[in-house]
Order: C-alpha cells, then structure tokens, then sequence
C-alpha cells in the first residue's frame, strides 16, 4: 500500500515547529537599533500583605515618574527609553527574594531597586549583591540593612547603595522632644520580639545607652512577641515606676491594645512616642479621639523644603497630588518612593556606560543629588554603602476635622520647619 | 497584687479566646470538620461590624443585629454550598478548601478594604474602668468576659434542651443512621455552621473594639483558638471556656515573668497538657 504523500514531511514539520518555537528567544535576543535603547529597571515593593500601606502610594509615584521620563533620558548624549517592571513581595522576604531573582534573570533589569522594611529591602539587595546588579534601596533604618546583611563596616557591599537614617537619628530625634516636654525623666519601653524592636532595645546600639546618657531611666520590661493580646503586666510596671514617657517600636494592633488597656488600667503617660505604628493617617484615625497628641519620627511632610529633582514639584505639590488622585491623606513613603526613582533617573544620565553595571555602580557611588527626601550622596554616609536624610519628631495634632502631623522638634535639621508646639496629652 | 491582677486580666483574656474558640468546637463536634478559614472569618466579622458602623452609623455593640444573622446566612450557605461536598471519611479535603477559602477570604478583604489597620469606634465602652480593690478592671474586658459566658450556655442550652441540639447530637454520634431517622443531615450540618459563625460574627465585633485589625491577622487568632478547643477538650464547649481562661492567665503569667514568655508561656501550657492528656481535659468526644 503506498503511503499518502503531504508537503509536511515529519522532518519539515519537526525543522519548521522548531523554529517557531525558537523564534521569540531569537528576535528578542537582537536589539532593536532603530529604536531607542532600552534601559530596564526594576521595582520590588510590598503592594499586598501587612506592608502593603507602604506601597499604596506606588501607582501615583510610577505614573509620575513614568510621565517625566517618558521621552527616554539621556545618557553620553544618546537616548534611552526607561521601562520600570514593578513586581509584588506580597510583604514576604522569600518572595521578595524570588521576584528579585526573577527580575534579574528572566527580565534581565539592567538596575533593581526596593523600598519599604528589612523584609524588602534586604532580601532584594542580596539577590543583587550574588547576581552582580547594581541595586538601590530606601525606606529601612540603615542599621538593620547594613547588620542584617551581615556588612562589615569598611568593607561595605558591591553593588548594592541604600539611603534613609538610622537609630541614632530617630533617638536624637526623640530626645529633642522630650526635653521640651519637661515631664519626668522616666521612660518605659515597648519592644516587640522582631528585627526593628530587637534593634531598638539592643543595650548597646538601641535605646538604652543613649537615654541614660542623657539622664533617662528607661523601664524596659523585655521583649513581647508582636500580635499579644494583653499588656497589662507592662502597664503594671510602668505605672509602678511613674513613667510619664513611653516609647518603642509597635505594629498598628498591638499599640491599639496597649493605648486601650492603658486608659482601661488608669495608666496616661503625658508623652507616648511610638515608631512604626504612629507612621499613617488611617491608623491615627482609627483611634479616634485617642489618637489626639500621639508622637512620632517624621521623616518626610508635605512641609519639608525640598522638591523633586526630576518632575520640579515641590513636598507639597506631591502630597496635594496623591490625596487628589485617591482621595485618601498622604503617607510619608510617598517621598522616599519619588526620590528613589530620582536617584535612578540620575545615575542613569550620568553613567559612563549603560552596558556595564560596573559603571552603573560607580555612578551611584558618585551621586549627590538635592531629591524631595533631602541630599543624597554617598561619600557623606556614616557607613559604607549608606547614606542618610533628615529626620525630626512629629506629633498628631487636630486641625479642624482631621489629625495632621505637626514637626515639633527639629534641632537635627533646622532647615526643616516647626509648624507646632509639642503638646500633653492629658 | 501584682500577680492578682495578672491573674485577673489573664481570665478576662481568656473569654475573648473563648470566643475565638467556641464556633471551631462546635462545628468540630457536630461534624468533625476542623475549619482553617475560623480565624480569617472572625475578621471578617469585624470587617462587616466596621461597615455596619460606617454606613448605618451603629455603635459596634449595635451591629451585632446585623452582623450576626449576616454572617449566620453566610455560614450556611457556604456549608451546603461547598463543605458539604468535601465531607466524608477522608478529613483531608475539608481541611484543604477551607486552607483554600481562607487565603480568598484574606484576599477579598485585601481588596475591598485595603491594608490600613481598622478599628471600631466604641466610644467610652473602650476605656471606661471599674476600680476594684485597688485594681483597675477595663469594662470591655468583663463585658467580654460575660458575653462569652452567655455565648456558650445559649449553646450549651441548644444542644442540650432544644430538637435542634437533638438533631446535632445525633448526627454527631452517627451521621447514616440519623439519615435513616429522617435527619436531613446536610441541613443539620447547614444550621450547625450557621450557629458557629453567628457566635463568630460576636468574636469578630469584640476584636473589633479590643484592637486594630487588617486582613491579615486571622491565622495568628486561629491558633489561640485551636489551642483553647483542644485544652478543653474537643467537642466540650464549658471545656472551650475553661481551656480559653487557662491560655490566657498562662499567657499574663508568662509576661508577668519576662514579656518574651507570653506567647511562649501559652504554647508551653497547651504542649503540657496535650502530653498529659491528648484528648483534653474534659472531653466529650472518644475517639
């Protein structure tokens, strides 16, 4: 019997799918030269999960930023097209650390950067640290990325920059606007069982040293594990001892339960100065009346004097933008997003080769650039590979419907201005 | 006095637990079902006690008329809709599709109401105090205390005193034969979830004024109310109430020592007991 004779071959068919399933491996492996270059860059940020406050500005900064670079930037006087790939760390470090990955290799992104907590910050600047990308990263107290990444001080890291402030800053902060408040000087402490509370109650780089310096007795009952649904015994003790400050590092339920029991148990500290938890609007809002002269570290307000590098406008103009877009009050990660891809947009004008991460690198080492956050530059940084902007203390004041916060204290940055008066609470 | 009032806040500590607990032990002892999602709807309960809240303008002890039949109508449309499918000798697929139904729950609140930590206004109820020998006793606390107290001895009374709790007992004991009596036992198993989400609903709201809350603290209150149903003893709900107030004075205890051993102190007294006795300390269930 004779076989039907087709035109497809079951070797052409074999030779002709192979190339069609090869085919967009080839075409996107050859540049496109009539176009523009294309620079990739990409973002890692927490916009699901119990992070996710941190990055809820992200749409309004990207689009911004899309906007001003839309026609490319220049670089050796050449065009480049900039392509921002954003990708979720759902507010887990595993998965931060995979995107990364990801972004590295599959997207192959020629500069990767991260914002907002250890847990996002860290795992994407390893990533990059192994993979020889360059990487820059804000929105982290300096002393768990550098510590947490096991940097040796003088050593530093390759390729990996970050920019924000440290322990120390937030301290100072705080310690300036205690000694106006002329309470007593005993302050209790809150620290949870975490990266940021372990930090902060550490006896020789936290709180504890530097407070006693300054003649504090700080009441530090140990470390709590976060999502405790009882602070009675803390309470117990700091009411035992008078304090009249309290401070710490919390997430936003567990200082609800505390600030709840606390008035259930007859404990009213005159000041409480809470990092983390006091950050956002919605949670000051959610504690009603109660929220009403609670204090904070501010490390960037609509009132800051400083304006974008890369779109002109002013703290101001970038706050009013969100809460128009969204129609929710503006967060204080707003300006270190927006200053981060400041940065980028700079190095990336003033590397010396785009092809060569090297470059890249040495151009971020070489920044110094006025951003809405404050200077950044990195021959200025207290350690290798960090650099730090300004911060002050804030407190929460009522200001006709809604809560707004108010600098009182900014002997660290005087050119950042004081728009209230630190207040009791009652 | 110290330790007194340790001792006290560690009980009224434990009815929030209870309540955390008591809707897990009842559908476990109706229909062996053991629900992963118990922890993301009691957020869920205090999502919709904050929308109730906002739109209607209620005070959150209000809200309860609302949100406990809603939830109630949740309960049992999802039992007839989906769990009931997963049930029989295997217990590994009701476990997997409520693992399944509560990262959607997490999601879907993510969605709709974002990230940012809610709370329930509660106005004075939240700070108001009792002074009490020297202590200073939170109202919330007691009222939270009481309601748990109420919660189950209305089930105690359902299942004891009423056809309904008839009808459970029996399916409990032995689904195919209370079948053959004329139980319809996909709707006893309807009205059983029914029940446990109401009493969810309650535990939510009760959150809801303690703390903040945001989609994604269910899983950590899932475990503190694991813990109290099998300190208890499964299937015993007094014994629910009792293993919630031992959790929660082991947990004041533990802090009272050092703040880093409250949790641990917890987990710690759970272990022990799950050495000793395996099934409890007052169980109903042989099995």
């Amino acid at each position: 019997m004779k076989t039907p004779k087709t035109p497809w071959s079951r070797r052409r068919f074999l030779a002709s799918s192979a190339l069609t399933l090869a085919a967009p491996a080839i075409l996107s492996s050859s540049r496109a030269y009539a176009a523009n270059p294309v620079i990739k860059i990409g973002h890692v940020s927490p916009r699901t999960g119990p992070l996710a406050g941190f990055a809820e500005a992200d749409d309004y900064v990207l689009d911004a930023v899309n906007q001003a670079i839309a026609g490319g930037l220049q670089n050796n006087g050449k065009a480049y097209t900039i392509e921002i790939v954003s990708k979720d760390s759902q507010s887990n470090p595993n998965r931060a650390a995979e995107v990364a990955a990801d972004l590295i290799l599959g997207d192959e992104v020629d500069l990767i950067v991260a914002a907002s907590t250890p847990d996002t910050v860290n795992p994407v600047s390893d990533q990059a640290e192994i993979n020889e990308v360059p990487c820059i990263t804000t929105d982290c107290p300096w002393q768990p990325y550098f510590f947490g990444r096991n940097g040796v001080p003088g050593e530093g890291f390759e390729n990996t920059y970050h920019f924000f402030w440290g322990l120390e800053d937030v301290i100072g902060a705080f310690l300036d606007m205690w000694s106006q408040s002329g309470v007593a000087k005993t302050v209790g402490g809150l620290f949870p069982n975490d990266a940021d509370g372990n930090a902060w109650g550490d006896t020789e780089l936290g709180l504890p040293k530097p407070l006693a310096a300054a003649g504090y007795d700080l009441v530090d009952p140990g470390r709590y594990q976060p999502l405790s649904d009882d602070f009675s015994n803390q309470i117990a003790a700091f009411k035992s001892a008078g304090c009249e400050i309290v401070t710490g590092n919390m997430i936003p339920p567990d200082f609800a339960t505390f600030w709840a029991q606390s008035a259930q148990q007859g404990f009213a500290p005159k000041v409480v100065t809470i990092g983390k938890a006091l950050l956002f609007p919605s949670v000051i809002e959610s504690l009603g009346p109660r929220g009403d002269g609670l204090t904070s570290e501010v490390w960037w307000s609509p009132n800051h004097p400083f304006s974008s590098s890369l779109t002109g406008a002013s703290s101001k103009e970038l706050a009013n933008g969100y809460t128009a877009a969204s129609g929710r009050p503006w967060t204080q990660p707003i300006g270190f997003k927006h200053a981060l891809f400041e940065v980028v947009a700079d190095v990336i004008k003033r590397s010396e080769d785009l092809e060569d991460p090297a470059a890249i690198v040495a151009a971020i080492a070489a920044t110094n650039l006025d951003t809405i956050t404050g200077n950044v530059n990195w021959a200025n940084g207290p350690i290798n590979n960090v650099t730090k902007t300004p911060l002050v203390a804030g407190q929460w004041q009522r200001d006709g419907d809604a809560l707004d916060l108010k600098i009182v204290a900014n002997s660290a940055a005087t050119d950042i201005p004081i728009t209230g008066e630190l207040k009791l609470l009652p | 006095m110290e330790w007194v009032n340790a001792l006290l806040q560690g009980t009224l500590l434990g009815g929030l637990y209870a309540l955390f607990a008591a809707g897990l032990s009842l559908i476990f002892g109706v229909m062996r079902l053991v629900n992963i999602a118990h922890g993301d709807l009691i957020v869920l309960g205090a999502y919709l006690g904050l929308s109730v809240t906002t739109v209607l303008g209620f005070h959150p002890m209000l809200a309860l008329i609302v949100v406990v039949p809603a939830m109630a109508i949740f309960g049992y449309v999802l039992q007839r809709g989906i769990l009931n499918q997963t049930l029989g000798k295997d217990i590994l697929p009701p476990l997997l599709v409520t693992f399944g139904l509560s990262v959607i729950i997490q999601n879907a609140l993510l969605e709709t109401y974002s990230a940012d930590p809610q709370k329930m206004n509660a106005g004075a109820l939240e700070t108001a105090s009792v002074s009490l020998g020297g202590l200073s006793v939170g109202v919330l606390p007691v009222l939270t205390f009481a309601i748990a107290i109420a919660v189950i001895a209305t089930l105690q009374w359902i299942f004891y005193r009423t056809a309904l709790g008839r009808a459970f007992r029996a399916t409990s004991d032995n689904q195919e034969i209370a079948q053959l009596m004329g139980l319809n036992r996909r709707h006893i198993f309807g009205l059983a979830m029914a029940l446990a989400l109401a009493v969810t609903a309650i535990a939510g709201i009760m959150l809801g004024i303690r703390t903040s809350f945001d989609p994604s603290i269910g899983g950590g209150r899932l475990i503190f109310g694991f813990e109290a149903v099998i300190i208890g003893g499964l299937g015993n709900l007094w014994g629910t109430l009792v293993g919630g107030v031992i959790l929660g004075v082991a947990q004041t205890i533990g802090a009272k020592i050092d703040p880093g051993w409250q949790l641990l102190a917890g987990h710690l007294t759970f272990l022990v007991i799950l050495a000793v006795k395996p099934n409890g300390l007052f169980p109903r269930i042989s099995e």
